[in-house]
C-alpha cells in the first residue's frame, strides 16, 4: 500500500485487556487474530477483507513486537498454502481472501490441507462476496467446506460474535487437527461496532523458533497409502471430535421461548431474521424473541443430535439459508428422515432458491410460515387495515442503471478508447478480458471483452484460438492478474503452445481494483516487498519476443498504431503489449497533498484541466463515446436554436489528456482545449504572458472594431 | 416540500431504532458522511451501527449506506445490516437519479421516509452517450418523490458545498442536521466535523449551507445576468442590423422570437447581408405558412443553424474572439498572479482544406485522389496549438479573418446545396402534409459534429429522408419521420434507425 495510510487502524490494534475497540468488523477480526496468539497471517486482498491485509501490512512494527509473520501472498492458493505451517508445528495460522473466488483459486491448497490435518490452529477468514455490492459470480464458499471437510463457521454478524469466533475457531481447528473456515459476509466486514479488547498474545511457538527444530511426519504427507488414512482419520476422529467441541463449547445457539414451531437460522442471517420478528412484533429491540431460534454459528459440520433436540415438540422448522444450492436444508431434512421424525421442514419455496434475502424477502419469508407454523401470532398484523398509500409513480423506464466505470482520468480509459479505434478499422475481434478495473470496459461506451474466465486467465481463455485465424484474438490482462496467476496459467501457457494472439497488459502500478496494493512491478520503494520488477522483463524470461512496452497510455495513437501492429504484424509466437501509467486514484492521492504544498511554498506548478468550447460543440456526443469519464458530462445550453446538451467538462477534471488525445486521434471536433494554469510563474514568464495578452488584445479590438459584436453567451 | 400523515408502526421493538439510508455515486464521499452520522450518534447516547457494500462500486457506481441507531441501553440492540423496503426513516440521495431510485427500491415510504436529496445530477453514462439527448427526466423523480416521501427535501447540495470549497457529503450532513429529524442540536453535528480535523473548516461552511437550505432557506443567487442582446459596432452596421431586426420582428410573434436568435446566429457567423440572405428564406416559407406558424418557427430555428455551418474559419473565429481567454481562466479557477496556458486540438484533413479553396478548385482536387492523398499527407494530423502563444494565435486569427472569401468557397456551395435540397424537400410534401413539411425540417437537427461524425450525421440524414418518402403518402407520415428522427439519435451507428426503416420496409 504505497500511497493511502492505516495508522490510525494499526493504532486500534494495540488496544489492551478492558479497554473498547469501536470500528468495522473487519478490523475488529484482526485485532482478534492478535489476541488469540496467531503466529503467522497472510492472505490476497479482496472486497471485503481488503481491509485486514492492508492494516496488517502497515503494522509491520507492532506484528514485530509480537513475533508475528505477516505476508502478502501472491496469490489464495499460496496464501492457502501457508497454512502448511501449521501442520507440523503447533503455530495458529491465518489466511484470509474473499469467497467464492479465493477459495476456488485456494482449493488445491485447501484440500491437501485438510486431508494432512493440522496440529496448529490454522483458519481462513473468507470474505463471502454474495448479493448487492458483490463483483463476482454468484456462488457458495458452503460447498468447499463439504468436499474436503473443513469446519466452517459463520457467526452472527456483531463484533463480539465475530471475534469470539476467531478464538472458538482456533480452538476448534486445534481440538480437531482440522483448518476451519470463517466466513464473514461483505455487510459483516463493513459493520461498525463495538467489542472489549484483550491483551495481544505473542505466538507459543514463533515461526523463527519452528525453523529452529524442523519437524517433518511423513503420515502427514498426502501419499498412499497415508491419504486413505487420512479420510478415515477425518470421519472416524476429527469430525467426531469437532461435534463434541460445538455441543460442548455451545457454539450454535438456542434462543427464545419452546414452542410447537422453531426456526433454523445461519449465524450471519440472524440479524435479518430477528429484523423480520421486530417488524411483525415477535421480538423486542434487543432481538428477545417470541419465536424459538436455532443459531447455527457453525454451518458445517451440522449436528445431529443437538438439530433434533431443537426440534423436539416442534411440528414446522424453518430454515433459513441464503445461497443455493441449499446444502444445510437438504442435509437437516436427511437427519429428520432418519430420525422417522415428523417435523415439517420449510426453507426454500417460502424463500426464493436464489439471492439475497433482503429485508422484504425475509419478512415475507417469516411471515408466510409463520402463517402456517402459528397464525396466531399474527393475528395483529393480518388483521391490519389496508394502509391508503398513494400510487407511487413508476420510475423504472426514468432512472438509468449506474454500474461502475473508470475513474476520472483512469489511464485504462485511453487503452480502450484506442481499442475501440482500432475496432473501426479492422473490424470487431475476439476478445477475453480478465479480472480487475479493466473488466469496466465490457461496459458502455466502450464494449470490449466477451468473458472473463477468472484471474490471471484471460489470455487463457483464449487458447483454443491459439492457432490463430484471419483475425488475431486479443486477450487483456492487468497487473494484478499478471502477477497473481497470469504469468504462468496465460503467459506460459502462450509462450509455449506459440499463440499467435494479442496480449495487452494493463499496468496502473497497483492492484488497483481490490485498494491499490503494491504487486511486483509497482514503482514505489517498499520496506518489506520487492518492487520494480518490470513485467516485459518476465515475458523476455519465458521467452516471449514480441512485447511493445507503452509507457504512457494516454498516448492514444501510439496505443493505437501498436494495438494495430500487434494485429497486423507477421511476427510469430504471442504478441503482448504492456501499457503502463499509474493508477489516478492513487496518483492523486499521492500528489495532490504534494502539489498544494508546493504551490503555498510559491513554487512553479502547473496544473491541467480539459474544457471545451460551447459554441464548437455540436452536441453528437463522440467525445464521450470515446471516454465516459466522470467529469465529462453534459450540459443544456440555454438557447433555443440548440436541440442537444452539449459536453461539458466539470471541475474534477485532473487534466489526464485523453480527451485531447481522442479528439485528435479519432478527429473528432476542434471543441476540446487544455488549459494549464500556472502557479508561482517566474518573472519573466509572467512579463511574457502579459506582453502576448496586450498583442492578442490589440488584434481582437482591430477586428472587433470592423464587425458587430454580440454580448452574453457566444 | 410534502408532508403525509404519519402512520403508527404496531412493531413490539421497533421503538427508539432511528433507520437511516444514504445512497450515493462511488466518489461523492458517502463513507465521511456516514463516519460523521455515527460519531454524531455515539457522542449523545445512542448506540449506533453502519453498514456498506462500497466494494467495486466505489467507482463511480451507486452504493448503499445504511445506518440504525438507538438510545444506549443496559443491552446492544439487533441491528438489520440493510435496508429494508417500506421500513426506513431518513433516506439521503446524494443525486437525483438515486433518489429515484432509492423510491424504485421501496426506501421511501410516505408513513415514514423524510427523503433528503441533492437536485444536481450525475449523468450515468448511458444518458451521456446517446448522439441525441438522452439525458433522464428529473421532472418526474421530483413529482414521485412528491407522492413517496412523508417529507421531501431537495436542493442542489452539490452546488452549495461547491460553493464553500467542499463536497456534498459536508452540505448533506447539514441538511441531515437542518431537517431536524435526529434527535441532536446543530452543534452535536458541528462537533462530528470538528472531530474529523482535515478541511473542518471548508466543510462547516458546506454544513451550514446544506442546513439553511434543508430549513428552507433559498441559498442566495448570484443575480442573473440578462443576456446582453443589443451589438456593439461601428454605427452604420447598427443601423443595418436594426433594420434587420425590425424586419425579423415584423413576422408573426412565435416566428420572429426564433428568427431574431438566428438572425444573430448567421449575422455573427459571417455578415449583415448573410443575415439577410437568411431572413429572406424564412420569410419565403413563412410565405406559405399560416397560424400558428409552427412551418415557419422551425425553419427560422434550423434555417439558422444550416447557415452557421461548423467550417474552419467559424472554429478558428471563435476561438480568437476577445473574453475568451479571460472567461476560460475564470472557469479554471485561475488566481491573479497565475499564468493560463491554453492548448487547442485540432486535426484538420484535406477535406477540410478543400473546402476552404474557391468553389471550382476545391472541387477538382477533391475530385482527385491524388491531391485529396497529397493534402491529407501535409495537412493531416493533429495539431496542438498553443493559442495563448502569438504564432499559433496569429495562425488561427488570419484564418478567422477568411470570412469574405467563405462565400466562394467550396464548403459553403456544398451546404448551400444541401440546404436547398433539403427545404424543397420539406416543402414539397407541404401541400399534402403540413406536418409532414415541420418534421422534415426537424430532421436538420441530425447533421451536426465534424469528420467521420459530421459524415454519419449526413448519411442519417439522407437516410430518414428516404424512409420519408416511403411513406409519404399515408396519414401517419408525420408521426413516422419523427420516429425515425428519434431513432437516428439514440445510438451512434444507427441501429435503431436501421430498425425503424426495416419496419417502414415492411409495410411501405
Amino acid at each position: 500500500m504505497a500511497e493511502r495510510s492505516f495508522k490510525a487502524e494499526v493504532e486500534d490494534l494495540r488496544l489492551g485487556a478492558g479497554e473498547t475497540f469501536t470500528g468495522e468488523g473487519i478490523l475488529a477480526l484482526t485485532k482478534a487474530l492478535l489476541e488469540n496468539g496467531v503466529g503467522y497471517v497472510g492472505g490476497y486482498q479482496g472486497a471485503p477483507i481488503s481491509h485486514l491485509m492492508d492494516v496488517l501490512a502497515d503494522a509491520q512494527d507492532l506484528l514485530g513486537e509480537l513475533g508475528v509473520r505477516f505476508e502478502a501472498n501472491a496469490n489464495e492458493a499460496a496464501a492457502a498454502a501457508m497454512l502448511a505451517a501449521s501442520v507440523h508445528y503447533p503455530i495458529r495460522g491465518a489466511v484470509t481472501f474473499k469467497g467464492s473466488v479465493g477459495v476456488n483459486v485456494a482449493s488445491d491448497a485447501l484440500a491437501n490441507l485438510a486431508s494432512s490435518g493440522v496440529t496448529g490452529g490454522a483458519l481462513v477468514i473468507v470474505g463471502e462476496d454474495y448479493g448487492e455490492g458483490s463483483s463476482i459470480m454468484q456462488e457458495r464458499t458452503h460447498a468447499f467446506a463439504m468436499k474436503s471437510q473443513f469446519w466452517l463457521l459463520d457467526p452472527r454478524p456483531n463484533l463480539p460474535s465475530i471475534v469470539q469466533a476467531v478464538s472458538d475457531g482456533f480452538e476448534l481447528s486445534e481440538v480437531s487437527n482440522t483448518p476451519v473456515m470463517l466466513m464473514v459476509r461483505i455487510r459483516s466486514c463493513h459493520v461498525t461496532g463495538s467489542f472489549q479488547t484483550r491483551d495481544n498474545q505473542k505466538p507459543k511457538l514463533s515461526v523463527r523458533d519452528a525453523l529452529s527444530n524442523p519437524r517433518s511426519d511423513f503420515a502427514r504427507v498426502v501419499l498412499p497409502p497415508m491419504s486413505f488414512a487420512h479420510e478415515q482419520d477425518k470421519v472416524k476422529n476429527r469430525w467426531p471430535a469437532a461435534e463434541k467441541f460445538i455441543r460442548e463449547r455451545k457454539l450454535n445457539e438456542v434462543l427464545g421461548p419452546q414452542a410447537d414451531f422453531g426456526i433454523v437460522v445461519q449465524g450471519g442471517m440472524y440479524n435479518g431474521l430477528i429484523r423480520a420478528l421486530q417488524r411483525l412484533g415477535l421480538a423486542d429491540i434487543y432481538g428477545a424473541s417470541d419465536v424459538p431460534i436455532y443459531v447455527l454459528n457453525v454451518t458445517y459440520p451440522l449436528i445431529s443430535g443437538e438439530f433434533l433436540e431443537f426440534c423436539a415438540g416442534k411440528d414446522h422448522v424453518l430454515v433459513i439459508e441464503e445461497g443455493q444450492p441449499e446444502f444445510i436444508e437438504t442435509q437437516l431434512g436427511s437427519f429428520l428422515y432418519r430420525a422417522q421424525s415428523a417435523v415439517k421442514l420449510h426453507g426454500k419455496g417460502l424463500f426464493p432458491q436464489a439471492g439475497e434475502y433482503t429485508g422484504q424477502v425475509m419478512l415475507d419469508a417469516v411471515t408466510g410460515f409463520l402463517k402456517t407454523a402459528a397464525p396466531a401470532m399474527l393475528a395483529a398484523v393480518v388483521r391490519a387495515p389496508n394502509m391508503d398509500r398513494p400510487a407511487i409513480p413508476d420510475l423504472s423506464k426514468t432512472v438509468p442503471i449506474r454500474p461502475p466505470g473508470f475513474c476520472t482520468g483512469c489511464p485504462e480509459r485511453p487503452i480502450f478508447a484506442a481499442m475501440k479505434l482500432v475496432e473501426k478499422e479492422l473490424g470487431k475481434h475476439q476478445i477475453a478480458a480478465d479480472i480487475g478495473c479493466h473488466l469496466f470496459a465490457s461496459l458502455p461506451p466502450f464494449e470490449i471483452g466477451g468473458a472473463t474466465m477468472g484471474y490471471g486467465l484471460g489470455p487463457a481463455a483464449n487458447a483454443a484460438f491459439d492457432g490463430g485465424g484471419e483475425r488475431r484474438p486479443v486477450a487483456i490482462i492487468g497487473d494484478g492478474g499478471f502477477w497473481h496467476n497470469g504469468l504462468s496459467s496465460s503467459f506460459t501457457n502462450m509462450a509455449f503452445n506459440k499463440s499467435d494472439g494479442v496480449a495487452i497488459i494493463v499496468d496502473n502500478y497497483y492492484s488497483a481494483a481490490t485498494g491499490g496494493q503494491d504487486v511486483m512491478s509497482s514503482r514505489a520503494d517498499n520496506a518489506t516487498k520487492a518492487t520494480k520488477n518490470p513485467i516485459s522483463k518476465a515475458l523476455n524470461g519465458i521467452g516471449i519476443e514480441w512485447v511493445r512496452q507503452i509507457d504512457r497510455t494516454y498516448d492514444v495513437k501510439k496505443m493505437r498504431d501498436t494495438i494495430r501492429e500487434a494485429l497486423t504484424t507477421d511476427a510469430p509466437g504471442p504478441k503482448v503489449i504492456v501499457a503502463s501509467s499509474e493508477c489516478m486514484l492513487n496518483k492523486q492521492r499521492r500528489e495532490k497533498p504534494l502539489r498544494a504544498a508546493a504551490i503555498k511554498e510559491g513554487r512553479r506548478i502547473e496544473a491541467p484541466r480539459f474544457g471545451i468550447d460551447e459554441a464548437v460543440c455540436t452536441g453528437d456526443h463522440a467525445c464521450i463515446r470515446l471516454s465516459g469519464c466522470p467529469s465529462l458530462s453534459l450540459k443544456r445550453l440555454d438557447d433555443p436554436l440548440r436541440d442537444d446538451p452539449v459536453a461539458s467538462i466539470d471541475q474534477s477534471c485532473v487534466g489526464c489528456g485523453n480527451c485531447g488525445e481522442v479528439a485528435d486521434a479519432a478527429v473528432l471536433c476542434p471543441s476540446f482545449y487544455r488549459a494549464d494554469v500556472v502557479h508561482n510563474p517566474s518573472a519573466w514568464e509572467a512579463r511574457l504572458a502579459a506582453f502576448r495578452a496586450r498583442v492578442i488584445g490589440w488584434l481582437q479590438r482591430r477586428r472587433d472594431g470592423k464587425r458587430l459584436v454580440f454580448g452574453g453567451a457566444q | 416540500m410534502t408532508q403525509h400523515q404519519a402512520i403508527p408502526m404496531a412493531a413490539k421493538g421497533m421503538d427508539g431504532v432511528i433507520k437511516l439510508a444514504l445512497l450515493a455515486v462511488g466518489g461523492q464521499g458517502g463513507g465521511v458522511l456516514t463516519g460523521w452520522i455515527e460519531a454524531v450518534a455515539r457522542a449523545n447516547g445512542y448506540v449506533c451501527q453502519a453498514t456498506s457494500v462500497a466494494g467495486v462500486a466505489q467507482r463511480t457506481g451507486a452504493t448503499v449506506y445504511y445506518v440504525e441507531m438507538a438510545p444506549a441501553g443496559a443491552k446492544v440492540p439487533v441491528f438489520s445490516l440493510m435496508p429494508a423496503a417500506g421500513d426506513v426513516d431518513i433516506m439521503i440521495t446524494a443525486e437525483m437519479m438515486e433518489a429515484g431510485r432509492s423510491i424504485m427500491r421501496g426506501f421511501v415510504t410516505p408513513d415514514r421516509t423524510v427523503l433528503i436529496t441533492s437536485t444536481h445530477r450525475a449523468l450515468a453514462v448511458s444518458e451521456k452517450m446517446v448522439p441525441g439527448d438522452g439525458i433522464a427526466s428529473s421532472e418526474e423523480v421530483m413529482a414521485a418523490a412528491e407522492v413517496a416521501a412523508r417529507r421531501f427535501i431537495a436542493a442542489d447540495f452539490d452546488a452549495l458545498a461547491v460553493a464553500q470549497g467542499s463536497v456534498i457529503s459536508a452540505s448533506l450532513f447539514g441538511a441531515l442536521a437542518g431537517a431536524e429529524v435526529l434527535p441532536f442540536p446543530r452543534e452535536a453535528f458541528e462537533a462530528a466535523i470538528k472531530s474529523g480535523g482535515k478541511g473542518a473548516a471548508a466543510s462547516l461552511r458546506a454544513f451550514a449551507a446544506g442546513f439553511a437550505a434543508a430549513q428552507g432557506a433559498v441559498a442566495e443567487k448570484p443575480p442573473e445576468v440578462a443576456a446582453d442582446t443589443a451589438p456593439r459596432g461601428p454605427a452604420a452596421l447598427l443601423a443595418q442590423w436594426q433594420a434587420l431586426t425590425d424586419r425579423a420582428g415584423r413576422m408573426p410573434a412565435p416566428v420572429a422570437e426564433m428568427a431574431s436568435l438566428g438572425l444573430r446566429k448567421v449575422v455573427e457567423f459571417q455578415d449583415l447581408t448573410y443575415g439577410a440572405a437568411y431572413l429572406g428564406r424564412v420569410e419565403a416559407v413563412l410565405a406559405r405558412d399560416q397560424a400558428p406558424f409552427e412551418l415557419a418557427r422551425q425553419a427560422a430555428k434550423y434555417i439558422a443553424n444550416a447557415m452557421a455551418y461548423d467550417d474552419v474559419i467559424r472554429v478558428a473565429d471563435l476561438k480568437t474572439r476577445a473574453g475568451r481567454a479571460e472567461r476560460i481562466a475564470a472557469e479554471m479557477g485561475a488566481k491573479a498572479g497565475n499564468v493560463v496556458q491554453l492548448t487547442e486540438f485540432l486535426h484538420p484533413r484535406a477535406e477540410e482544406i478543400v473546402g476552404l479553396l474557391p468553389a471550382g478548385l476545391g472541387a477538382r482536387l477533391e475530385a482527385s485522389p491524388t491531391w485529396m492523398a497529397r493534402l491529407d499527407r501535409w495537412f493531416n494530423k493533429g495539431r496542438r496549438l498553443r493559442t495563448d502563444s502569438l504564432r499559433a494565435y496569429l495562425m488561427l486569427y488570419v484564418l478567422g479573418g477568411m470570412k469574405r472569401r467563405r462565400l466562394g468557397s467550396l464548403r459553403h456551395r456544398q451546404e448551400v446545396a444541401h440546404l436547398e435540397r433539403w427545404l424543397a424537400v420539406a416543402l414539397g410534401y407541404l401541400p399534402a402534409n403540413y406536418d409532414l413539411a415541420v418534421e422534415v425540417i426537424r430532421c436538420r437537427r441530425l447533421v451536426k459534429g465534424y469528420s467521420d461524425t459530421h459524415a454519419r450525421g449526413l448519411s442519417k440524414f439522407d437516410r430518414v429522408l428516404d424512409g420519408v418518402a416511403l411513406v409519404a403518402g399515408r396519414p401517419d407520415a408525420a408521426d413516422w419521420a419523427r420516429r425515425l428522427r428519434e431513432a437516428a439519435l439514440k445510438d451512434e451507428e444507427g441501429k435503431a434507425l436501421d430498425g425503424a426503416l426495416a419496419t417502414i420496409r415492411s409495410f411501405a
